[in-house]
C-alpha cells in the first residue's frame, strides 16, 4: 500500500508536451456539486472523469456549517416546498429565476433523503426523523444538520460514493482554459496542469460540467478557502459563456475579527439559530431597530448591513466589530450543537464561548451570480457546457438564504450530471483545434519565461484589498470607479508575473494564472455594480439607496470580440399558480 | 544552508523558522532553509509560512486550503510533532520552529507530500450498505447518531497515518488508523447492514496494530482513535473469528460466516 519513495519524472520548465485524457463527461471541481454530478453521470453510464484543484474531499463545501435547507416538515409540519419557494424568491429580492427556484424547492427534499441513503447521518428529532433547525429568514425550522459540521458530512458521504463506484478522478489538477469545437461551437475540452508534477494535460470530452465554486478570495476579509478564486467563471467567460448577477456578493454577517491572522473566518449562522444575541458597545440588542420581528434571524443582507451601520456609527466593539453571545445557552448545549465554534474560538482567539462573548463583523461569503444556466438542464449559453453550484447563477437572486447552497449543489449537481450524460451519448467526440491548444500552452507557460518580476502573491493581496475598499457592503459610483482604475493598473502589473522554481507544485506559477481570471471577475463585478443604480439585497448603493422596480432585471456579462459587454434582461414573471404562493413579509 | 535572516534578530519581534526543502527526485538533496518572519499577535504557523512564500521565497511549496482547521490540507511535522500548520499557534512554541513534511508519505516538493495512496485503501473498504429493511426514509435516534459522530469528525489530514509506526514497519499489510476510523464509522452507522470483520482481519491487517495510541494523541479533531475505533474493531474481529462459544453457536444455527450481513 505505502509505496516507497519513487523517483518522480522531472518536467523542464519550458516542456510543452501534454498527456491526453478522453471521456464522455468531464467534471471540473469536486465539491458537493461536482461529486453529486459525478455520481449521476456515472450511474447513467457515461464515462466520467472528475478533476479538482485541491485534494479530494478538501473543497470549500467542507466549510459549510449550519445545514441543508429542505422543506421536510419534520419539526414544523406546516412547512412545504411552496413556503420554501416563497422564502427564496422574497429574500432573493425577486431577482431569482422562478423556475430554478421551483425545481430547487421541490427536489431539495428528495435530495436530502437520498443523501441519507448514501450514508449521511443527520441529527434526529425525538421521533427518530431528520432534525431541522431555524435559520435566518426561513419561515419554518428547515435546516437539516449534523451539529455545525454539515458540509463535512455532505462531502465525505458523496466522496465515499464516488470512490466506492470507482469513478475516475484526478485531484490537484488545475484547469486553465476551455476549448470549443471550431465547427459546432460545442464545448470540447480543457487544458489542465497536474499540480503535483507540473505536467500538462489535455482533456477531451463530449460534455463538460463546471462545478468550481465561487470567487470569494478576490476579497481581503473572506470566509472562503484558498481555492475559491473563480477559475471556472473565468474559463467559462473566456469561452464565450454568459455570466449573470455578477454584482451580487453575499457578506456573511458574522466573521471573526481577531486575531488578525484569522480575520474573516466564518462564525456560523447556527450560533444565532441556536439563540445567539447581537449587541453593540452600549449593550443594546440593536437588531430590534432594523428588524424587530425577526431580530438576529433576519436575512443575511439585513443583518450584515445592520452590523456595518452600528460599527460605522461608532457603536462597535473594542476590536471593531459587534458582540455575539451564546453563553446563556449553557456549556453542554453549546458543545453539542456548536462544537466547531467552541473549538475555533478556543484554539485561535483564546475565547471560551460558553463563558464569553464573541466579537464579529461581516465577511465575504458567497457569490450569488455566476454562469447563466438553463433551469432544467443547468446548461450554459455554450452548448455542451454545464454549470452547477456556486459557480452558476439564477437561484439565489440578490441574497442567498443560509442552507440553500447545500441543497442547491445536490439538486443542480444531479441535474447537471443527468443532462450532461444524456447529451454526451448523443454526440460524436467534438474536435479540439490544435492551434488553440498550442496558443493556450504558450499562455500557461509564459510566467516561466517572463522578463518581469511581478509577484503573484502580492498582486492577489492588492486585488483583495482593492475589492474590500471599493466594492464592499455599501457601494457608490466614486468608489466603484476607483476600484476599476485599480484593477486596470493591476492588470498592467500582471503582465510581468513571474514564476520561480521548477514546475512541480509551483504556486508562484498556478497563482499567477489565477490572478488573471481574478482580475476578469473583479472587472465583471465592478462594472455590473456600477450598472445597477439601486439598492437591492446584497447590493447596496449609498448614491441610490432605494429599491427601484425598474431594476427588476438581471445584468448579463459576456465577451464579444474580445470586449466585456453587458446587457439587461427582465426577470421573468412566474405563472399564476406560483405567483399566488409568494408571500411578502413587509 | 541558505539563510534569509538578519544577523541579530529580536525574538520578541520575529520568529526563526527552519524549513526542510527539496523535491522527491533522487537527484535532489533535501536541505534546511532558515527564515526570519515578523511576529504578529495570535499568529499560527501557516501565517508565518505564507509570509515566507509571499515575501522571502516564492518558490516555497505548501499545501493549504481552508486555513481554519476544517479541511486537513496543511499537515506537517512541526518541531517533530505531526500537526496542522493552520491550528498551531506560534506563541505555543519556544524558540526556533522547524517544519518538515510528513515523513510517511513520498515527498513531492518542500512541505508537500503525495497522499494519494490513501485513496487506494479507501476503495477497498466495503462501503455503507443499508440493512434490508431500512426503507426509503430512515428512522433512528440521536443516541445512534452520537455513537458514530466522533468518527465522522475526521478531516482526513492523515497525521495519524504519519505518526503510525505500524505503517512504517509493515507498509502494505496494515490499512492505517484513518481507515480503521472510516470502517468504525460505517460499522457504527445505525442503518448499516454489513459485517466488515473478515475484511478488517485479512485485507485491513488490523491485528498488526499493537495499540501504542500514538495516533489518538495527535489527532487534531480529538478522535480517540485507538480506544474508540481500533479496539472495538479488534473486538468485532475476535467475536466473529476467534470466540469459540460464538463459533459453536453459529455452527449449530448454520448461520452466517464472516463477510456478509451483521
Amino acid at each position: 500500500m505505502w509505496a516507497p519513495q519513487q523517483e518522480k519524472e522531472s518536467v523542464e520548465v519550458n516542456d510543452r508536451s501534454y498527456d491526453e485524457r478522453v471521456c464522455d463527461v468531464l467534471i471540473i471541481g469536486a465539491g458537493g456539486a461536482g461529486l453529486r454530478a459525478a455520481i449521476e453521470s456515472h450511474d447513467r453510464g457515461a464515462k466520467t472523469l472528475v478533476v479538482c484543484k485541491s485534494l479530494l474531499g478538501k473543497a470549500h463545501t467542507v466549510m459549510a456549517e449550519g445545514g441543508i435547507a429542505a422543506a421536510l416538515g419534520n419539526v414544523d409540519p406546516k412547512d412545504s416546498w411552496e413556503v420554501h419557494f416563497s422564502d427564496t424568491i422574497v429574500e432573493g429580492q425577486h431577482l431569482s429565476n422562478w423556475r430554478i427556484v421551483e425545481i430547487f424547492a421541490k427536489e431539495a427534499i428528495e435530495r436530502v433523503y437520498e443523501l441519507e441513503r448514501y450514508g449521511a447521518v443527520f441529527d434526529r428529532t425525538p421521533a427518530g426523523k431528520i432534525s431541522q433547525r431555524p435559520f435566518g429568514a426561513h419561515t419554518y425550522r428547515r435546516l437539516c444538520n449534523i451539529g455545525d459540521r454539515t458540509g463535512l458530512e455532505l462531502i465525505r458521504t458523496l466522496q465515499d460514493q464516488v470512490v466506492a463506484r470507482g469513478v475516475p478522478f484526478m485531484d490537484e489538477v488545475m484547469t486553465t482554459c476551455l476549448f470549443r469545437d471550431p465547427k459546432t461551437g460545442r464545448a470540447a475540452g480543457a487544458l489542465g496542469i497536474d499540480i503535483k508534477t507540473g505536467k500538462l494535460l489535455l482533456f477531451r470530452a463530449r460534455a463538460i460540467i463546471i462545478a468550481t465554486g465561487g470567487s470569494g478570495r478576490v476579497y481581503q476579509v473572506t470566509s472562503n478557502s484558498y481555492e475559491s478564486t473563480g477559475d471556472g467563471i473565468g474559463m467559462a467567460y473566456r469561452a464565450g459563456a454568459e455570466l449573470m448577477d455578477m454584482e451580487m456578493i453575499q457578506f456573511h454577517p458574522t466573521g471573526m475579527i481577531y486575531p488578525p491572522g484569522v480575520r474573516g473566518m466564518l462564525v456560523t449562522e447556527a450560533v444565532r439559530g441556536e439563540g445567539g444575541i447581537l449587541t453593540n458597545s452600549e449593550g443594546e440588542r440593536f437588531m430590534s431597530k432594523y428588524d424587530p420581528k425577526r431580530m438576529e434571524l433576519s436575512a443575511r443582507d439585513v443583518v450584515a448591513r445592520s452590523i456595518y451601520t452600528e460599527i460605522m456609527a461608532g457603536r462597535g466593539s473594542k476590536g471593531g466589530g459587534v458582540y455575539l453571545d451564546i453563553s446563556h445557552k449553557g456549556a453542554d448545549h453549546i458543545k453539542k450543537k456548536l462544537p466547531s465554534m467552541y473549538d475555533q474560538f478556543l484554539a485561535f482567539a483564546d475565547i471560551d464561548i460558553t463563558k464569553d462573548k464573541m466579537e464579529v463583523a461581516p465577511t465575504v461569503h458567497y457569490q450569488m451570480g455566476g454562469i447563466r444556466v438553463d433551469p432544467e438542464t443547468a446548461e450554459s449559453s455554450v452548448k455542451g457546457l454545464y454549470a452547477a453550484g456556486e459557480v452558476a447563477s439564477g437561484l439565489h437572486g440578490a441574497n442567498r438564504l443560509g442552507g440553500n447552497s447545500l441543497s442547491d449543489i445536490l439538486v443542480f449537481g444531479k441535474r447537471a450530471g443527468d443532462a450532461a450524460a444524456k447529451s454526451a451519448t448523443a454526440v460524436d467526440l467534438p474536435s479540439v483545434d490544435s492551434k488553440e491548444v498550442e496558443k493556450e500552452i504558450s499562455r500557461v507557460l509564459s510566467p516561466f519565461s517572463s522578463t518581469g518580476s511581478a509577484n503573484p502573491f502580492h498582486i492577489k493581496e492588492e486585488i483583495a484589498s482593492n475589492m474590500w475598499a471599493h466594492v464592499g457592503i455599501v457601494r457608490n459610483a466614486v468608489d466603484l470607479e476607483a476600484g476599476l482604475v485599480e484593477i486596470e493598473r493591476l492588470r498592467k502589473d500582471a503582465k510581468g508575473l513571474k514564476a520561480v522554481g521548477p514546475r512541480a507544485y509551483n504556486q508562484s506559477w498556478t497563482d499567477s494564472l489565477q490572478v488573471l481570471d481574478m482580475l476578469l471577475i473583479c472587472e465583471a463585478m465592478i462594472r455590473s455594480a456600477l450598472e445597477r443604480k439601486e439598492s437591492r439585497g446584497a447590493h447596496t448603493r449609498s448614491d441610490f439607496p432605494a429599491k427601484d422596480p425598474k431594476w427588476l432585471v438581471n445584468i448579463i456579462t459576456v465577451q464579444e470580440d474580445g470586449k466585456m459587454v453587458r446587457r439587461t434582461v427582465p426577470v421573468s414573471t412566474p405563472p399564476q399558480e406560483l405567483q399566488r404562493l409568494i408571500k411578502e413579509d413587509d | 544552508m541558505e539563510t534569509h535572516a538578519s544577523a541579530q534578530p529580536d525574538q520578541r519581534k520575529t520568529i526563526r523558522l527552519r524549513i526542510l526543502r527539496g523535491t522527491g527526485e533522487r537527484t535532489s538533496s533535501p536541505h534546511y532553509d532558515t527564515f526570519e518572519v515578523p511576529r504578529e499577535e495570535g499568529m499560527v504557523v501557516l501565517n508565518a509560512v505564507h509570509y515566507i512564500q509571499s515575501h522571502l521565497d516564492p518558490s516555497l511549496s505548501i499545501r493549504w486550503n481552508c486555513k481554519a482547521g476544517r479541511c486537513g490540507s496543511c499537515s506537517a511535522e512541526i518541531n517533530g510533532r505531526p500537526q496542522l500548520m493552520c491550528k498551531t499557534r506560534v506563541d505555543s512554541i519556544e524558540g526556533e520552529i522547524t517544519i518538515e513534511p510528513m515523513q510517511a508519505f513520498p515527498r513531492l516538493k518542500d512541505l508537500v507530500t503525495d497522499v494519494t495512496a490513501n485513496w487506494k485503501v479507501a476503495a477497498t473498504i466495503p462501503p455503507f450498505t443499508p440493512k434490508a429493511n431500512a426503507g426509503d426514509i430512515y428512522t433512528f435516534y440521536q443516541a445512534d447518531v452520537d455513537r458514530s459522530r466522533e468518527f465522522r469528525r475526521c478531516i482526513e489530514c492523515f497525521l495519524c497515518m504519519d505518526v503510525c509506526h505500524v505503517i512504517r514497519e509493515h507498509e502494505a499489510d496494515y490499512m492505517g488508523p484513518r481507515w480503521v476510523v472510516k470502517a468504525a464509522s460505517l460499522d457504527m452507522h445505525p442503518m448499516d447492514g454489513l459485517n466488515r470483520s473478515k475484511f478488517m482481519k485479512d485485507a485491513g491487517g488490523l491485528g498488526y496494530c499493537n495499540i501504542t495510541k500514538c495516533c489518538q494523541e495527535i489527532c487534531p479533531e480529538h478522535i480517540v482513535i485507538t480506544d474508540d475505533a481500533i479496539i472495538p474493531e479488534k473486538e468485532r474481529v475476535v467475536d466473529r473469528h476467534y470466540d469459540p462459544i460464538l463459533w459453536v453457536y453459529r455452527r449449530l444455527k448454520g448461520g452466517a460466516t464472516a463477510g456478509e450481513t451483521k
